[in-house]
């Protein structure tokens, strides 16, 4: 170990420089990593809705003048003939789906009657008609589905009574009651919690139409309703004919009145894909960066190393004439790099730190988990020991005579 | 002189092409990393009106009920509709307006063609000037059309393109939703970036299709969009929204002298003093005069991800520079001999260093050009996200000179302490290892 240093002592500006290369990049990639991990976490986390073959369309009538009575039947009709489509199982209207991207109706409620604002706020309220849970494929982990006679007419920006069944997520159960059953339950809304609905199930999961951080993601009630101004049609088809039917809705819901414009649709699986465009972007963008980074710093370090070999050729000639095997002097640059990179883990671990710090602060980003600082660590060693190895075979090719000659 | 000092530097990049190749390509990495980042970043923070921007405000009044009262507290984004008048109409501005986006229904007559919407600004008749937008035919509507509901409206080129193609579009009516409307101007295309006087339904849409009077729409309940913030329970289905206490229009206005931005800014205090008095307004006067940069930087309209990705790519371009600096240096230093002779020879240390900074110039324009090369392609991939913003990554004339200046900057900043190591080695010891 002695000589090493010693020799090192000679190069400490160049140490210096690849010492802080490492640092930097070990800052940069563990970083990147952690960014890389928080990003796919997100992107597993299961919407609560079955999505294989379920397929939505949102439509709005041109015509006006007409009363609730007019949408309601024009609804009904556009749901029966969906319905007709050969592969279609069910045809159901809801107001937003997880993952959707779309702003929706938030609202207010308390666990406790009369009380003069409420408790838990920024609730997101999905609204369906008949088949919601069953069409959906919403698992339910307590309770039952809605019964028929629990589908009402009820608009949430009407300041009306809800409808008298109301399904709830576990998150929101477990906010609402901690430690105690929530089926049952009376949940308050509107104005000082004038009016109340109960809890007749629980879903596993439901996600929220959009996400905001982790927090909060499956703060959502489920209200059955028999028709939903705007909104959206949902289908749940055959798996294989999923993108015909897709191609073919506009033909048919023409058919009932095409004095219509289609706003929207695809296949729900697509749209979950669509909502994390921007992470997988970011993640492949990390990777290049990390690869590049990578890439670099080996290079760098073949550089030096080779720099040194050649430099230093003349005192492993005599190393080597006075009884220094071949694998000694691999050994030695081999240990040289590894002291170097140490080096460099070292600092680069305090600025690993310094920098999710910074981040934390600027973007809120999460606190960086230790366990991600010795993975970019072993990266690096790994990564110096393989860019050393051409250099210091070449140096260990050295032959003794070489001592004998002068420069 | 400098054309020696080049010759010797490329005999000497020439010698080890392997290293000169790495050094090109660490700079090209870094400087097109970060170029393309930075561009998104320009092109994301720039000015979206230059040469008016300094002139226009938004103001802020907070008209909600003491419920959730905090002091200090940031007014809504938003303006209500009473507000938004009374400001309108006492005119303290050189310009002002009230808007709000929406949707129409365009419905054309001939050819049997679908009706299709269009994104609609609904506002008031000072928008034009005080924005200077610019008309292609005809010009905007008066302040007397706002006060008579008139049924006009301003559509952009490309909607008039579409609709009528070659022919005059002024003078034409067209019917959106149920009613019609006489065509009085079309203006040129025109879509600031940041889509700054509407914030609410992001910071880069493209501009919109149609204008029309503000009070036209709300008589003729138009499909009025945004954002709408609202204070106490009520219910939202037959909503009015000029009586609802509600926050729903962006209000800009025009303030020349710093004398007139001052009087604004007193005015607002005494109008929510007086409105306060007339019981409308409960909270303590509570206003907030922001420029239009300042409106930007408030809302935090470039995404955080976009400064992330700029971080990022700065972080990579300092290892690219650290891993040159160290490059240089074993590449000077293993020169010592040559050094060593050409200063014994009579070179001053001058020369020298002149000599060896004239090699990382040379290698600093070759990485600047694999740098403006991969800043292209970087942008090409940012265009090909779905991004609100990505159609708008282009590298302009400056950005490209500013990567060439980048990459000359940081190499040669970069060669200074290698090369500085290097003119100092005594050449009496180069000499004698020789």
């Amino acid at each position: 170990m002695h000589p090493i240093l010693s020799a090192l002592k000679h190069h400490k500006t160049t140490v210096a420089l690849v010492v802080l290369e490492i640092a930097l990049t070990c800052a940069i990639v563990s970083n990147a990593l952690f960014l890389i991990g928080d990003r796919l976490s997100n992107m597993q986390l299961s919407t609560g809705v079955a999505d294989n073959g379920l397929v939505w369309v949102s439509s709005n009538s041109l015509r006006e003048g007409g009363t609730p009575g007019s949408a309601m039947s024009l609804e009904q009709a556009d749901l029966a003939a969906l319905r007709g489509m050969p592969g279609v199982t069910a045809a159901l209207k809801v107001n937003s789906l997880p993952l959707l991207n779309a702003s929706m109706w938030r609202s207010g409620i308390s666990v406790q009657p009369g009380l003069p604002k409420a408790t838990f706020n920024n609730i997101a309220m999905y609204l369906g008609t008949p088949g919601i849970v069953g069409g959906l494929g919403i698992r339910l982990e307590q309770g039952r589905d809605f019964l028929p006679q629990e589908y009402a007419d009820y608009s949430p920006s009407a300041n009306q009574a809800p409808p008298s069944a109301v399904i709830v997520t576990r998150t929101l159960a477990d906010r609402l009651w901690p430690g105690q059953s929530a089926l049952g339950q009376p949940i308050f809304m509107g104005e000082k919690g004038k009016y109340v609905t109960r809890v007749v199930g629980v879903t596993t999961h439901l996600l929220n139409p959009t996400l905001a951080g982790r927090a909060n993601s499956e703060d959502n009630l489920l209200l059955p309703v028999r028709s939903i101004p705007g909104g959206m049609y949902v289908l749940r088809t055959e798996p294989s004919v999923r993108d015909a039917i897709l191609r073919d809705i506009p033909t048919v819901l023409d058919r009932v009145d095409n004095d219509r414009i289609i706003t929207g649709s695809n296949s729900y699986a697509r749209t979950v894909s669509d909502y994390f465009h921007d992470d997988r972007a970011l993640i492949w963008l990390l990777l290049v960066v990390i690869g590049c980074l990578l890439a670099l710093t080996a290079l760098g370090v073949v550089g030096l190393s080779s720099f040194w070999v050649q430099q230093r050729t003349h005192q492993i000639g005599i190393r080597r004439a006075i009884g220094a095997t071949r694998r000694d002097i691999l050994r030695y640059f081999q240990a040289e790099n590894f002291l170097i990179v140490s080096g460099g883990i070292a600092l680069g671990l305090l600025l690993a730190v310094a920098l999710n710090l910074l981040l934390m602060k600027q973007y809120e980003l999460p606190r960086l988990p230790l366990a991600y600082l010795p993975v970019a660590a072993l990266v690096l060693w790994s990564l110096g020991q393989l860019a050393v190895l051409g250099p210091a075979l070449r140096a260990a090719a050295v032959p003794p005579v070489v001592a004998t000659r002068l420069v | 002189m400098f054309g020696y000092y080049f010759d010797l530097a490329w005999r000497s990049l020439r010698c080890n092409p392997v290293l000169t190749a790495l050094m090109v390509l660490a700079i090209g990495l870094g400087i097109g990393a970060s170029m393309t980042m930075i561009t998104v970043l320009h092109v994301m923070s720039g000015d979206p009106l230059p040469g008016r921007s300094a002139q226009l405000f938004y103001p802020q009044l907070d008209p909600r009920g003491m419920e959730d009262y905090g002091q200090g507290e940031d007014p809504p984004g938003q303006m209500a509709w009473i507000d938004a008048m009374n400001l309108l109409h006492a005119r303290k501005g050189v310009h002002q307006a009230a808007m709000s986006g929406g949707q129409v229904t365009v419905r054309p007559v001939q050819g049997g063609k679908r009706a299709f919407y269009s994104d609609a600004r609904f506002t008031t008749a000072d928008f034009f000037a005080m924005f200077d937008v610019p008309f292609a035919q005809g010009g905007g509507w008066s302040a007397e059309d706002d006060d008579k509901q008139a049924r006009v409206i301003v559509i952009a080129k490309t909607l008039a393109d579409k609709l009528y193609g070659e022919r005059q579009a002024v003078g034409k009516i067209l019917r959106l939703g149920q009613n019609d409307f006489r065509i009085v101007g079309v203006i040129k295309p025109w879509s600031p970036i940041p889509h700054f006087y509407d914030l609410t339904s992001g910071g880069y849409q493209d501009g919109e299709q149609v204008f029309m009077p503000l009070s036209t729409a709300l008589a003729l309940h138009q499909g009025i969009g945004g954002s709408l913030e609202c204070w106490g329970y009520m219910s939202f289905d037959h909503l009015d929204r000029k009586t609802a206490p509600c926050s729903w229009l962006q209000f800009w206005v025009q303030l020349d002298t710093p004398a007139q931005q001052q009087a604004y800014r007193e005015f607002l205090v005494s109008y929510s003093q007086q409105q306060k008095m007339l019981g409308r307004f409960v909270r303590p006067p509570n206003t907030r005069l922001h420029n239009l940069m300042g409106w930007l930087d408030y809302n935090k309209v470039v995404p955080g991800s976009v400064q992330l990705q700029t971080l990022l790519a700065l972080g990579f371009l300092l290892v690219c520079l650290v891993n040159t600096v160290a490059l240089l240096l074993v590449k000077f230093l293993r020169r010592g001999g040559e050094m060593g002779v050409r200063r014994a020879m009579g070179a001053s240390m001058r020369s020298i260093f002149a000599q060896l900074l004239a090699e990382a110039t040379l290698v600093g324009l070759c990485g600047g050009v694999v740098g403006v090369l991969l800043a292209l392609f970087g942008l090409w991939v940012v265009r090909q996200q779905p991004a609100q913003y990505a159609g708008l990554a282009h590298l302009d004339a400056p950005m490209l000179y500013a990567t060439f200046a980048l990459a000359l900057c940081t190499t040669v900043l970069a060669a200074m302490f290698p090369a500085w190591r290097a003119c100092r080695l005594p050449p009496a010891r180069a000499l004698k290892i020789q």
